[in-house]
């Protein structure tokens, strides 16, 4: 799509979602409306400004440095107004609950309301009490939807079709709401997905998900056009899920030579942040022949600025 | 006072009476069946069954009051057909020396319903220290539980049993093993949902403790709340090599699974957790043989304030006491079990745990009675139960059967 052509894409799309809550709440249409207008921002120099006017409220009660900004930048430039609300030091630790600050911030009447928390379900729990919409950018080891989205984006850009490629999952998919996320969307994409890390960390009943589960990297990764690899979230774990890093790294960190066992020519992604020398060696992730990374993060402005866009401009506002 | 209930249908699971006949009622008690005298009393095209009772209720009283009273959930339970209830000694304080059941004991008095209680089992059910079993016993405790969580050390559940089987007390253990114990059935919908999972498997390794300890101590043990496929065949096995070892549900897991959750509805968050639909086939065929002693309600009130919060902090139980019968009697009437098999889990065989002579309808029992219209359908509005707290997954449900009238020792309550 030439740069120059700032015509938001398939303007009468009847997009009819008032909240981003996870990717299964989407049909294939409607994904491909957002991957559309996910594109089009990637591309367009000076974006319309669709959101002029609009209150965006970034409530984090998670700690995430570029997700936080990447909304907050992606909101801006579609000509929003955004507040950050820092949570995790203000009356939430005073004990007020989730639906009390959801009705404080109602109140306020933000047009979008942008929801991290570690709880499962609670970006869900608070769309019930708010006028405004919500848009999951994570709930405990729920979904991530808008990570899957441009994950599919920045694929997208870089395959054209993401129907019929094999993508192998890597890593702590227990703890992971982006697996999860990515898991719905690439299959609804038509991709293979596989799932590849140790038992301990492929959550029960992974098989029912439509995918194929392995837990050496050799077997998994043959044939794989994507590697996409996740952090061992280290903080989730309560037990002990693998017994050391050194270990992890051996069996199932990405490196030069596990990489081998994939198709030639396949591409790494990662949603950040990097454990380095645990999921992946610098090797790998530092490699442009090989590495999406940076182009995830840059994706990701422009995919939720495509969500956004939706969202406000949609049937629901 | 003399009374005939005159045209019912009896169904008494002790005896397997079903039939069309008349009940006489004298001075509180079932004086005779088949006959009419005193005033009679139409109840035909109705079923007359004995008054259920619930092994395990929780109220607020004392410590949480805004929760639940003794009263309040006493009154829920005549509404409900249940006559008589055993309360949890899970309060504020915990139910653990004789004076505290003394107390529950006073305040269930003049209730309308009998109100019987439990005694915790190890002191402020922290499981360290044992409780005065035989104290708490002759001041009328009828059993002793551990609440919702396990006594973790097996010794000191080993010197429990030993203790206790020396009063013939019911010791009622939870299978729970907290390295495992999570807040949803682990699968593939749970893992979807983003929960922590608890395998079935867990109560399996429960009862198998619980099993062999009952076994070398001689002790009468409850498996407290049974809701995976996978704890039945010890118990069944054990029941028999001849252990004294029994076993409930409730009434939530016999009708629910894990897709009541649904998109984190909280308010069918219970412990143990709803599991698959599988497992809820595997129990509902354990209760109609006998694997399955006991169905209860597990009353839990709870209020909407620890229950509108994301799913893993929020608060488990559900209140039961007004519904199960409801429940029962649409769970028979959808074909999922026989009448008279879940109505034996309620009555006679609670009954013959706990020593009472109630549950059955046999002359010179306690007259403890439901009259219910087994038909009768209805829509369930939480906002209509009589509990203070409105906590239950069945809000909206389509019931069939409702009772009509619940006597206890002869008295409409």
């Amino acid at each position: 799509m030439p740069a120059t052509t700032f015509s938001v894409p398939t303007p009468d799309y009847p997009f009819t979602h008032r909240h981003c809550l996870s990717v299964l709440r989407f049909t294939r249409p409607d994904i491909d409306y957002l991957l559309a207008l996910g594109a089009h921002f990637a591309e367009a120099d000076t974006p319309e400004q669709t959101l002029a006017g609009a209150t965006v409220v970034n409530l984090f009660f998670e700690n995430s440095t570029r997700t936080e900004k990447s909304f907050e930048l992606a909101a801006k430039r579609l000509g929003a107004d955004v507040i950050s609300m820092n949570v995790g030091t203000s009356s939430v630790k005073k004990g007020e609950t989730l639906l009390d600050t959801a009705a404080t911030l109602n109140a306020m009447a933000p047009d979008v309301l942008v929801v991290r928390h570690n709880a499962s379900g609670a970006p869900a729990l608070l769309s019930q009490k708010v006028t405004g919409s919500v848009i999951n950018a994570g709930d405990g080891m729920h979904a991530h939807p808008t990570q899957a989205l441009l994950d599919a984006l920045t694929l997208r850009m870089k395959l054209g079709e993401i129907g019929g490629k094999r993508i192998a999952i890597c890593g702590d998919i227990a703890h992971s709401r982006v697996a999860r996320s990515n898991v719905e969307l690439l299959t609804m994409l038509g991709a293979e997905v596989r799932l590849v890390g140790p038992p301990t960390l492929i959550p029960a009943g992974a098989r029912d998900w439509g995918v194929e589960v392995f837990e050496d990297m050799e077997t998994g990764l043959a044939g794989c056009d994507v590697v996409m690899m996740l952090r061992l979230q280290l903080e989730r774990m309560g037990g002990a899920f693998v017994p050391s890093k050194r270990e992890y790294f051996h069996f199932h960190g990405l490196d030069r030579r596990k990489l081998g066992f994939a198709k030639p020519g396949a591409l790494v992604m990662h949603p950040g942040p990097m454990n380095r020398g645990v999921e992946i060696s610098s090797d790998i992730a530092d490699d442009p022949e090989v590495s999406l990374i940076t182009a995830q993060v840059e994706m990701g402005v422009a995919m939720r600025m495509g969500l956004l866009h939706a969202l406000y401009t949609g049937s629901a506002a | 006072m003399t009374f005939t209930l005159s045209g019912a249908r009896v169904l008494d699971p002790a005896s397997g009476r079903d039939e069309i006949v008349d009940v006489v009622v004298e001075d509180g008690v079932i004086a005779a069946i088949g006959e009419t005298r005193g005033e009679v009393r139409d109840v035909s095209g109705y079923a007359l069954m004995p008054g259920l009772i619930d092994m395990r209720v929780s109220t607020g009283e004392p410590g949480e009051e805004h929760r639940e009273t003794i009263a309040s959930a006493a009154t829920a339970a005549a509404k409900g057909g249940v006559t008589t209830l055993v309360l949890g000694p899970q309060t504020l304080p915990v139910i653990d020396d004789q004076s505290l059941v003394e107390f529950v004991l006073r305040r269930g008095e003049a209730c309308g319903v009998n109100v019987l209680t439990a005694g915790a089992l190890t002191r402020g059910l922290k499981g360290r220290k044992m409780t005065e079993i035989g104290l708490m016993q002759e001041a009328g405790a009828v059993m002793f539980a551990a609440g919702s969580e396990a006594v973790a050390d097996a010794g000191l559940m080993r010197r429990i049993m030993q203790y206790a089987a020396g009063f013939d007390a019911l010791i009622a253990s939870p299978p729970e093993e907290p390295g495992l114990a999570a807040v949803a059935h682990e699968g593939a919908f749970a893992s979807r949902l983003g929960l922590h999972g608890e395998p079935g498997a867990m109560e399996a390794i429960a009862v198998a403790r619980d099993v062999a300890l009952a076994e070398l101590s001689g002790a009468r043990v409850l498996v407290d709340i049974v809701s995976a496929k996978e704890a039945l065949n010890p118990i069944a096995e054990a029941k028999a090599r001849g252990v004294a070892v029994s076993a409930s549900t409730t009434i939530n897991h016999l009708a629910l699974n894990e897709l009541d959750i649904g998109d984190y509805r909280t308010f069918a968050k219970l412990d143990p957790p709803l599991r698959a639909e599988d497992d809820r086939l595997a129990l509902l065929a354990a209760v109609a043989d006998g694997t399955i002693d006991v169905v209860v309600s597990d009353h839990t009130p709870q209020p909407s304030g620890r229950k509108r919060l994301p799913f893993a902090e929020a608060a488990n139980g559900a209140v039961g006491v007004e519904l199960m019968m409801s429940v029962a009697t649409s769970l028979a009437a959808d074909g999922h079990i026989t009448l008279m098999d879940i109505l034996a889990a309620m009555t006679v065989r609670p009954a013959e745990l706990l020593g009472l002579d109630a549950g059955r309808i046999a002359v010179g029992a306690p007259a403890d009675l439901a009259v219910v219209d087994l038909n009768a359908p209805w829509v369930c509005d939480s906002e209509g139960l009589t509990s203070l707290s409105k906590n239950t997954p069945f809000d909206g449900r389509r019931m069939t059967g409702r009772v009509v009238r619940t006597f206890v020792g002869g008295v409409a309550v």
